[in-house]
């Protein structure tokens, strides 16, 4: 059995800074991989890439979804691939809206450019949409503008235009993280529902490690624009290998302790990891020895367990 | 409470929109925070979390009811007494570069800060690289500029104006919302320390329940501008009383697959509604799943259930005791 997606060595650079340095991944059909990591790390870098929205920047490797490398096709051929077979869910639904158009007209814009329609059957497509995603009186919303709905309504909006054509692969870079907690546990469990219903395949991209429990099949951890371990979603959090990744899991305050003892820390920051010889977490690590002056391979530790570190054995 | 240090009694602020229409933002808050207590307070985006904590450093009035400082009313302070009033209490903001002035040093905020406050510039000086030092920066950190620092940093160099002062009491406004999870662990850190051996007074803000929880010793849970649930942490957590804190518990992921994928969930339906436009009876009853006819008519009063918790709700979530 093929993969829906297999990204081999992916990098991307913008000029001189390598944001993403060789990645290589890949998503099963129907599979939700959680891409987690913390600021800068590359994971949104590597959705835009797949999208093919970096203007300014070199991509290197490749990624094969479904036969066509989004890394080598031409422009021509990517926008009959974006919205149909690969589609992507932004962080902040009021800017990733035009402002001035009413929603119900984007949504149809996006169905006319892709599926043969006519403006009225795109129209009742789009009132399906909507209430699949849970927008009451949907004829109504249509005519809405983006300001004259709340941030969990965009986000819905935002959903259904990304499955209006149903996408094999749908990449959601952080759908959650600027809505309250109470809206995100409806947007999660509408991403999810809608999902599964149309066995699409999810790349979810987070920080927060919650939100990848209760989503992700599998997991992959960045740090500084590599792939550092990947496993199943549980092995990931019952026996995390990385260092990197056992102090993610650390920094989470739980909820039924607390307050007499300090929050086990990682040290230091980022920093300039990037393009650094040998491991590049070495210099935060307090398992650092001479071999990490060598940076370690991804490799297998168990079936679909893979990690990056010397001392991870 | 005996030593209570600062006091919201009746507290209301509104703000008027265009026709007509007006935002209760805070509406009708009772707050006490004793001396060397570390309180949180939860809420989702306009519950008024973060005007009540304007409100009680004195950054903005209230509309109507009290902030008292040691049982005085403080808008009747004046003088020298508001000056020092004002170095005792400090905020710390969530971001922490809009919270910081990009054409200044790090050190020349501090310094004004100080300055504005009353001390010469020679003590200020001396005082903000105290004020770094305590905050995990080295003074060499005077002379650079907050573009120069990562996020994590600046948010030391804010905290480090906030004690400049030496206050007595410290507003933290989601002061690691803004930063990474390895950092968030550190700047947490940090409060904590600084908060002990200072014996300073806090008020934490934050939507982040599992932070707010680490944080301090009683929470208290907000929802569209009043006090709708109060109780120490383990109190809180383990038994909730009202509704809408058992959702809010309830909708936060749990960092583990196992327990994420079997527990049971209450999803809360609707989203919280217009801070204009408040529901009558209990602002609740929109979106509680156990709102009867009397929620829809009457406001709940706050009342105390046991000795510490107190809650805001016709009909409190009972819980089988152990």
């Amino acid at each position: 059995m093929t993969s829906l997606l297999e990204v081999e060595n992916l990098s991307v650079a913008f000029g001189a800074m390598r944001a993403v340095d060789g990645v290589s991944f890949k998503v099963e059909q129907g599979e939700t991989l959680g891409l987690v990591g913390e600021s800068g790390c590359g994971k949104t870098t590597i959705a835009l890439a797949l999208m093919r929205l970096l203007r300014d920047a070199a991509l290197d490797g490749s990624a094969r979804l479904d036969g066509a490398d989004l890394v080598a096709i031409d422009e021509k051929a990517m926008r009959a691939l974006r919205g149909a077979k690969i589609a992507m869910i932004f962080q902040d639904p009021g800017t990733s809206l035009h402002p001035m158009i009413r929603v119900g007209d984007q949504i149809v814009e996006a169905l006319r450019a892709h599926l043969d329609m006519t403006k009225d059957e795109a129209r009742r497509r789009a009132v399906d949409l909507f209430r699949k995603v849970g927008i009451a009186a949907p004829e109504h919303r249509l005519r809405a503008f983006p300001h004259e709905m709340s941030g969990g309504m965009c986000q819905r909006v935002m959903i259904a235009m990304a499955i209006a054509c149903s996408p094999r692969l749908l990449l959601a870079d952080e759908p959650t993280t600027a809505l309250d907690v109470t809206v995100q546990a409806q947007i999660l469990e509408l991403l999810r529902d809608v999902t599964r219903e149309a066995g699409m395949s999810v790349v979810l991209i987070t920080h927060d490690l919650g939100v990848v429990a209760g989503m992700a099949d599998r997991v992959a951890v960045m740090y500084a624009g590599l792939i550092v371990e990947t496993a199943p979603t549980e092995t990931l959090f019952a026996a995390p290998l990385h260092p990197y990744t056992r102090g993610l899991l650390r920094s989470i305050p739980p909820l039924d302790r607390g307050w007499d003892e300090p929050m086990p820390t990682i040290l230091g920051s980022v920093g300039s990891a990037f393009g650094a010889v040998g491991c590049r977490f070495a210099p935060r690590c307090s398992l650092a020895t001479d071999a990490c002056a060598v940076a370690p391979k991804l490799e297998r530790i168990a079936k679909g367990h893979f990690v990056s570190c010397w001392n991870a054995k | 409470m005996s030593d209570a240090l600062i006091e919201a009694v009746g507290v209301t602020r509104h703000y008027k929109l265009a026709k007509g229409r007006t935002v209760r933002a805070l509406d009708g808050v009772d707050l006490t925070i004793g001396r060397g207590a570390t309180m949180g307070l939860v809420g989702e985006s306009g519950s008024g979390k973060s005007t009540l904590g304007r409100t009680l450093v004195g950054l903005q009035a209230p509309t109507s009811g009290e902030v008292r400082w040691e049982g005085a009313n403080t808008a009747a302070t004046e003088g020298a007494r508001l000056t020092a009033l004002r170095r005792q209490r400090q905020i710390v903001f969530q971001d922490p570069s809009g919270a910081l002035n990009p054409r200044m040093t790090i050190g020349d905020t501090i310094v004004e800060h100080l300055r504005v406050q009353g001390w010469s510039r020679v003590e200020a000086r001396r005082q903000a690289s105290k004020a770094l030092e305590q905050s995990g920066l080295s003074s060499a950190y005077l002379s650079s500029y907050p573009h120069e620092v990562s996020g994590g940093q600046r948010q030391r160099a804010v905290i480090a104006r906030a004690i400049s002062t030496d206050p007595a009491f410290i507003v933290a406004d989601e002061p690691v919302s803004a930063l990474d999870v390895s950092t968030r662990a550190q700047i947490m850190n940090l409060l904590r320390d600084l908060q002990r051996m200072r014996g300073l007074t806090m008020l934490f803000i934050s939507h982040d329940l599992s932070v707010v929880a680490h944080m301090c010793r009683d929470v208290a849970v907000m929802y569209l501008g009043r006090i709708v649930e109060l109780a120490p942490r383990a109190a809180l957590f383990n038994t909730p009383l009202h509704p809408y804190t058992a959702a809010l518990m309830s909708a936060i992921p749990v960092p583990d697959p196992v327990r994420e994928r079997s527990r049971a969930r209450t999803v809360l339906e609707g989203e919280p509604p217009d801070p204009a436009a408040i529901p009558s009876g209990c602002r609740f009853h929109t979106r509680c799943p156990s709102a009867t006819d009397l929620c829809r008519q009457v406001d709940p009063e706050t009342r105390l259930l046991g000795v510490d918790h107190q809650v805001a709700c016709h009909h409190p979530l009972e819980h089988a005791r152990l």
